[in-house]
């Protein structure tokens, strides 16, 4: 159909560049968008991945194992944003402006793979979603392990990669890559969000004991957390460290019960949170430890009931009654829970906001090809209005400046609504609770 | 650094936790050592008791219902589909039979996660068994000494089964020569299906008496399954008393393991299994 068909000919620069000049004439006459694309060589799936009528979006999140609840709503919240661009939804509009329907007037396709919050399998469904679907873009995480393992194969393989939810300070730390962004908040702006509220609402004179899960996301978030709150008076008595998925969590929680700690800082996310703060409630440790949850787990508070989760405090990355403060968040929830009969959790508005952004950089740019819309991801130019309000993405470690919410559990008499079971306590800007961009080591890496 | 209260504390939860995994364990181990196959959808067959009693909690509100409908329930399903699908199975070879039974597995995995989603359900311990007993050198949830009690006595039901009863006797006769017991003209084929029935209904028992302690999911029997083979081969496959001691072994590991350093208790659990295997290959009360 366009000379983008040619590559399997063995075009060379010259020839390309000759054949582009050529149609440089007929190009004037045609889309002027389809001609410039003529100036990029192949790399990655562009062109092949965008010469069609559509482009693929591969969604890649844990359907089963411990942090599947999560992955379903993740899953959701990408496809509302999918049928969002297709449709020309005025919410998509809003947060990218250049956006009419679809994305450069391509019908957006979407295929879904479960990686079971697995690293291998993550990287076998990515990688079937980029050689197969030929994917401009792969998406999805819960588990930060994957979302690492991810950035590592987004930049051999030259694809966009979005993760969802991934809070750990090394996906855009060390393990960060140029073909990487990262939208919601993590162990270091969490802590940096949190503390201050701990410290204020709880006292400086506390002794934590941790529950960590034992990968990159419980390490970051517990180096974190230990920084804030031992600058900010507390005592670490006790780290345990628990494999992701460990089903029953009384060993760890018998050692907590003979730390001496008084307060109980739970890393764990997913089914881990749920049954460690269950089966700590039947130790008796809530009784005489205060809870908190730096990395509040979506779905938390209905699972182990809001009897267990009053009074606690967490951080997230959204909440579905800041919608009372933002119209654009209304919209969002609105629009989700009218599809699926239920207030979006916070992967949910992640995958919905990345994919926003992702059409936002590809309209900015004019073009799928990848390394100009690394270039317009990185602009730093302020996307004014978004369901967060304004946010603006670093160059330097391709971290989303962000607000983070802290909120606190509701007790159930207080709740007005069968979702409500937080409040709001702070929506803590983004700039202030930042590290600077290569305090975890983030190296991006080429775009070609 | 050693708090000798934390210790016995581990100590007794190993013994507590350790009880549990040897109830499920034997319902694998007499599977495997009667009829010969690698039971891979045992793992399922504890997460649907754990469904099945939550049914059954949500229908009539008391834990002794649930206990006793999700227990039948599942053993009726061991028994269906020893008839319909495992029986087919017995004389491949088998690699045919690990496949069947591990796409058993996934098929009811899935075929729940269909009807309940993947929200983790929960069934709560019965009013009489909340709360926290005080020990002495340990405080500990009433429910789970409840568990250790339940357990121990469907354990010695069990040994009553196999060791006092003439279906016990064919079964155990059975581990040892199968084609013997046939030409003694004992209907092997019913005992087959009864032995596959009980494994599953321990499995099935086992599942409700945890959920209260670990919320259920689909994939709540995944975890589950690994570390009853490991007390399998610790044990001995085929043994009943390997079970229970292999059980009890593999709990106290992880838990005391995991006072010095949680990370490295499903290490030493596996190294465990790697030095029965080494010193004697047919496992602690193995005969073959």
């Amino acid at each position: 159909m366009t000379h983008h068909d040619k590559k399997g000919a063995g075009l060379t620069r010259r020839s390309a560049l000759l054949s582009g000049a050529g149609l440089l004439g007929a190009g004037m006459f045609s889309l002027p968008r389809m001609s410039f694309a003529a100036d990029y060589p192949p790399l990655g799936n562009f062109p092949d991945g965008a010469s069609g009528d559509s482009v693929f979006v591969g969604i890649d999140v844990p359907l089963t194992g411990t942090y599947a609840d999560a992955g379903a709503d993740e899953q959701k919240g990408i496809e509302l944003a999918i049928e969002h661009l297709n449709s020309g939804d005025p919410l998509i509009k809003a947060i990218s402006p250049k956006t009419s329907t679809g994305i450069l007037g391509k019908k957006v396709t979407s295929g879904v793979a479960d990686e079971q919050a697995k690293a291998n399998v993550a990287v076998q469904n990515a990688t079937q979603f980029i050689t197969q679907n030929k994917a401009m873009v792969v998406i999805g995480s819960v588990s930060s392990a994957t979302a690492v393992a991810l950035n590592h194969l987004a930049q051999d393989k030259k694809v966009l990669y979005l993760p969802g939810i991934s809070g750990s300070n090394d996906t855009t730390g060390k393990d960060c890559t140029r073909y990487s962004f990262r939208e919601c908040h993590y162990a270091y702006s969490a802590s940096a969000a949190i503390v201050p509220v701990l410290l204020k609402e709880l006292g400086k004179d506390r002794k934590a004991a941790y529950l960590t899960p034992d990968y990159t996301y419980g390490h970051t978030v517990y180096d974190s957390m230990t920084k804030f709150s031992e600058a900010g008076g507390w005592k670490t008595v006790t780290n345990q460290l628990a494999p992701l998925g460990a089903p029953d969590y009384s060993a760890f929680l018998l050692n907590i019960a003979n730390s001496g700690a008084d307060v109980l800082v739970n890393i764990g996310f997913g089914n881990d949170a749920v049954n460690s703060i269950k089966q700590a409630k039947q130790f008796g440790l809530l009784d005489k430890m205060t809870l908190v949850m730096p990395y509040l787990s979506p779905f938390l508070a209905k699972q182990v009931t809001p009897d267990l989760m009053a009074g606690v405090y967490g951080t997230t990355e959204f909440w579905w009654t800041y919608g009372e403060k933002d119209p654009l968040a209304q919209q969002f929830v609105d629009a989700f829970s009218k599809k699926y009969g239920y207030k979006p959790e916070w992967g949910a508005h992640a995958g919905y906001l990345q994919i926003a952004l992702w059409a936002n950089a590809v309209e900015t740019a004019g073009t799928f090809y990848p390394p100009e819309v690394i270039k317009a991801y990185e602009n730093g130019e302020h996307i004014k209005n978004s369901t967060l309000g304004e946010v603006w993405w670093r160059a330097a470690d391709h971290q989303l400046v962000r607000p983070v919410f802290v909120v606190k559990g509701k007790k159930k008499a207080d709740m007005k609504s069968d979702d409500d079971y937080y409040d709001i306590v702070e929506v803590v800007p983004g700039e202030g609770i930042m590290q600077a961009p290569d305090a975890f080591g983030c190296k991006l890496g080429d775009a070609t | 650094m050693l708090n000798w209260g934390n210790f016995l504390s581990q100590l007794f939860n190993g013994l507590v936790s350790g009880a549990l995994l040897a109830l499920i364990s034997a319902g694998l181990t007499i599977i495997y050592g009667t009829l010969g196959v690698l039971n891979l959808a045992h793992g399922a067959l504890f997460m649907l008791g754990g469904y099945a009693g939550f049914v059954a909690f949500q229908a009539t509100g008391s834990f002794v219902a649930a206990l006793v409908c999700g227990t039948l329930f599942v053993g009726l399903v061991g028994i269906v589909l020893e008839r319909v699908l495992i029986r087919y199975f017995y004389d491949r070879p088998d690699e045919d039979q690990i496949l069947v039974t591990f796409g058993l597995g996934i098929v009811l995995v899935e075929l729940v996660r269909v009807a309940f989603g993947s929200l983790t359900q929960s069934v709560p311990p019965p009013a009489w068994a909340a709360g926290i007993t005080p020990l002495g050198f340990i405080i500990y949830p009433t429910y789970r000494l409840v568990v250790f009690g339940i357990v121990a006595a469907a354990l010695g039901a069990l040994y009553l089964l196999l060791y006092k009863t003439r279906l016990g006797l064919v079964v155990r006769a059975g581990i040892e020569d199968a084609t013997m017991v046939d030409a003694l003209g004992i209907n092997i084929q019913r005992t087959f299906m009864l032995v596959f029935g009980i494994g599953a209904l321990a499995a099935g028992f086992a599942g409700i008496v945890n959920a209260p302690i670990i919320s259920i999911t689909p994939n709540v029997g995944d975890d589950i399954l690994i570390e009853c083979f490991v007390v399998v081969v610790i044990g001995g496959v085929g043994s009943f008393p390997g079970a229970i001691v292999g059980g009890i072994i593999a709990g106290e590991i992880m838990s005391v393991t995991s006072m010095f350093d949680p990370s490295y208790s499903a290490v030493m659990l596996f190294a465990a299994m790697a030095l029965v295997l080494v010193a004697r290959p047919q496992g602690l009360f193995g005969t073959r």
